[in-house]
């Protein structure tokens, strides 16, 4: 009776899993094996695949999504957990709320607006350029928009906020007794962080790490807007396939194997988290 | 309030609902356009004549435009706005349907800008060109000396090395770029594409970004870049009133021309509602709004929206010039699916470069 009203309570996330994320997943599968448009090719086969190890622009975008991943994940996690460490340790406990709101008031703007805003920060005439050259620092703006560092700067504002909440939660978790027993054992302020604090925080830094990894590698506004098109990560190669090409297939394979890449860092970073659980 | 009046209420709410639901249900037309069309200024006085609402969907490149139209039923669209080279295509994939000649003002288009070629099959017409204009050099003539851009060549020079966008439409850059290279856009073959390739290198070394119709345009105008490279009258003329330094020049090997289309879906369940439409874009009312869009301008198709045109505004867009500007250029490369699918694996290429 019990394993019925369970199924009965898990139908509904089943069902939504199955008829929104299964079947399409299912078909797009399908379309990749498809003949890709204009290829004149008939029948299902891994062509499209084979495609995207022969063409090296193919193979260029993914190493570019891998790297500017890779980078904006570093930062991020740079930048968020120094900041979480304030908000826990530093900011009066009444106050922290208030600077938590204040954490995540990035993501109530538009993402495409939060882009632009970017884009006009980091452009020739933008507010960096006109601070550097009016304080006599530049005789000429420096190129930041319409280029990796804009789309790297644009994607760490946003993540840094994620990471920071998945930290400062980890943080906020970690037992004050522990640090008190590192003190009470003659560790440092230094020795207790890295003996103590950052490996009880791996947790929080890796589900945040994995959020931005997601996030990142299949975002499409980004790059487009502040990259300037001036190189080609995979979610613009696979909108190129779409919106010029109407190439379904392709398009399809590529999804598939940027999902195959997002596959292999889950189960690293779930594989790592089990590892760190049963220590 | 009785309990009579309150069901008389209720029930005039519902109907008026109904009425209004109805109404908007039949009087709606859903067009795939170029940017051009969306200025309220063009869309409302037709809205207001027909008490209609015109849905418009904003697409940039026929692939685009193909690939919405694919992922749509019969019937969800009415009116397609097309580049004129492109409406076989269109035809040859069933998506337009036969114009009533008679009711179209052909005869008040230049045949060269017409495009009879393209735009009719059989003895029927399919879609009627309407607006024109050229993929060549927009530039600040402040900033960029004038004699320099009468030369293609220029672009892939070291001179103006990171001052350049580049419109992100293979099409017309390609084109521009076999141009320059002393080809015919309409003989282009895939033995010409490595030329045009490596051109396109040495072109995307030099450039600042490569951008759509509003961001190549934004970064000319807010002086990101100095040069636009496939811009024209389309990104200055609208802007010369504000920036008076933005101007557009045919180099001494020609640019592409443009032309823009105007059709009815074959199996829109409005037709007589988007032939007016149709109609009405190309009348000179119609014309004279289309050419001064505010997403672009360029010129008009019906010669007799000149009218309806200021002086200023023909100025802006070089009304008198214009039998010089369409005899120095050439029309957009039609290539065959294949050579077209090998253009843009070019142009993923240069992107990726």
């Amino acid at each position: 009776m019990e394993g019925v009203r369970g199924s009965l309570f898990a139908g509904p996330a089943l069902l939504y899993t199955l008829l929104f994320f299964a079947v399409p997943f299912a078909v797009m599968a399908y379309v990749s094996l498809t003949p890709s448009t204009g290829s004149g090719g008939a029948g299902l086969s891994f062509a499209n695949y084979a495609a995207f190890f022969e063409r090296s622009y193919f193979l260029g975008a993914m190493a570019n999504s891998l790297v500017v991943t890779a980078i904006v994940t570093v930062v991020s996690i740079l930048l968020a957990y120094p900041f979480a460490v304030v908000l826990a340790e530093v900011v009066p406990e009444r106050w922290q709320r208030l600077a938590l709101a204040l954490a995540v008031l990035p993501f109530w703007t538009s993402y495409v607006v939060r882009s632009y805003s970017w884009l006009l920060v980091l452009s020739s005439n933008g507010v960096i350029n006109k601070a550097l050259t009016g304080i006599g620092l530049l005789s000429e703006p420096l190129d930041l928009a319409n280029s990796r560092l804009a789309t790297v700067i644009g994607f760490t504002h946003f993540f840094v906020m994620l990471l920071t909440l998945t930290i400062y939660a980890n943080l906020k978790q970690l037992p004050p007794s522990f640090r008190k027993a590192a003190a009470d054992l003659g560790a440092g302020p230094v020795r207790t962080f890295v003996h103590v604090t950052l490996p009880l925080t791996l947790p929080g830094i890796m589900t945040g790490a994995f959020l931005t990894f997601v996030l990142c590698i299949g975002d499409f506004i980004t790059p487009q807007i502040l990259g300037g098109n001036n190189e080609l990560l995979m979610p613009q190669l696979i909108m190129l396939q779409v919106g010029r090409r109407a190439d379904f297939p392709m398009a399809s394979a590529l999804s598939i194997l940027l999902m195959i890449v997002v596959t292999i860092a889950y189960f690293a970073c779930a594989r790592w988290l089990r590892l760190e659980r049963s220590r | 309030m009785t309990r009579k009046s309150r069901l008389l209420a209720l029930a005039a709410s519902v109907a008026a609902i109904t009425v209004t639901t109805a109404a908007n249900a039949a009087e709606e037309l859903n067009a795939l356009v170029w940017c051009d069309h969306t200025d309220p200024a063009l869309i409302e006085p037709f809205e207001k004549a027909h008490d209609a609402k015109v849905n418009l969907k904003v697409y940039e490149g026929t692939g685009a435009a193909l690939s919405i139209i694919d992922q749509s039923q019969p019937g969800d669209w009415d009116v397609l706005v097309i580049d004129s080279i492109d409406v076989p295509r269109a035809i040859d994939a069933g998506i337009l349907g036969p114009l009533p000649e008679d009711e179209m003002p052909v005869a008040d288009i230049d045949p060269t800008i017409r495009m009879d070629d393209q735009t009719m099959r059989d003895g029927k017409r399919y879609a009627v060109t309407e607006k024109y204009g050229y993929n060549t050099i927009s530039f600040n003539k402040d900033k960029v000396d004038p004699a320099d851009m009468e030369d293609m060549t220029a672009l892939w020079g070291d001179k103006y090395k990171g001052k350049i966008a580049v419109y992100d439409y293979y099409l017309p850059v390609e084109g521009m770029v076999a141009m320059g290279l002393g080809k015919k856009t309409a003989d282009l073959s895939d033995s010409d594409l490595p030329a045009i390739r490596d051109t396109l290198f040495k072109l995307k070394d030099n450039a600042k970004l490569v951008g759509d119709v509003v961001s190549s345009q934004t970064a000319l105008a807010t002086g990101e870049v100095d040069i636009l490279v496939g811009g024209g009258e389309w990104v200055t003329a609208g802007l010369s009133a504000e920036n008076p330094a933005l101007d557009w020049i045919l180099p001494k090997q020609g640019g592409v021309r443009w032309a823009q289309a105007i059709g009815v879906f074959k199996d829109s369940k409005k037709q007589k509602l988007a032939t007016e439409f149709v109609k009405y874009i190309l009348s000179p009312e119609g014309q004279a709004k289309l050419a001064t869009s505010s997403c672009y301008w360029a010129m008009p198709a019906n010669e007799k929206a000149g009218a309806d045109l200021t002086d200023a505004q023909k100025k802006a867009l070089r009304w008198d010039e214009q039998p010089e500007y369409v005899k120095n250029s050439q029309l957009y490369p039609t290539p065959s699916p294949e050579l077209d699918a090998k253009m843009q694996d070019v142009w993923t290429e240069f992107l990726q470069h």
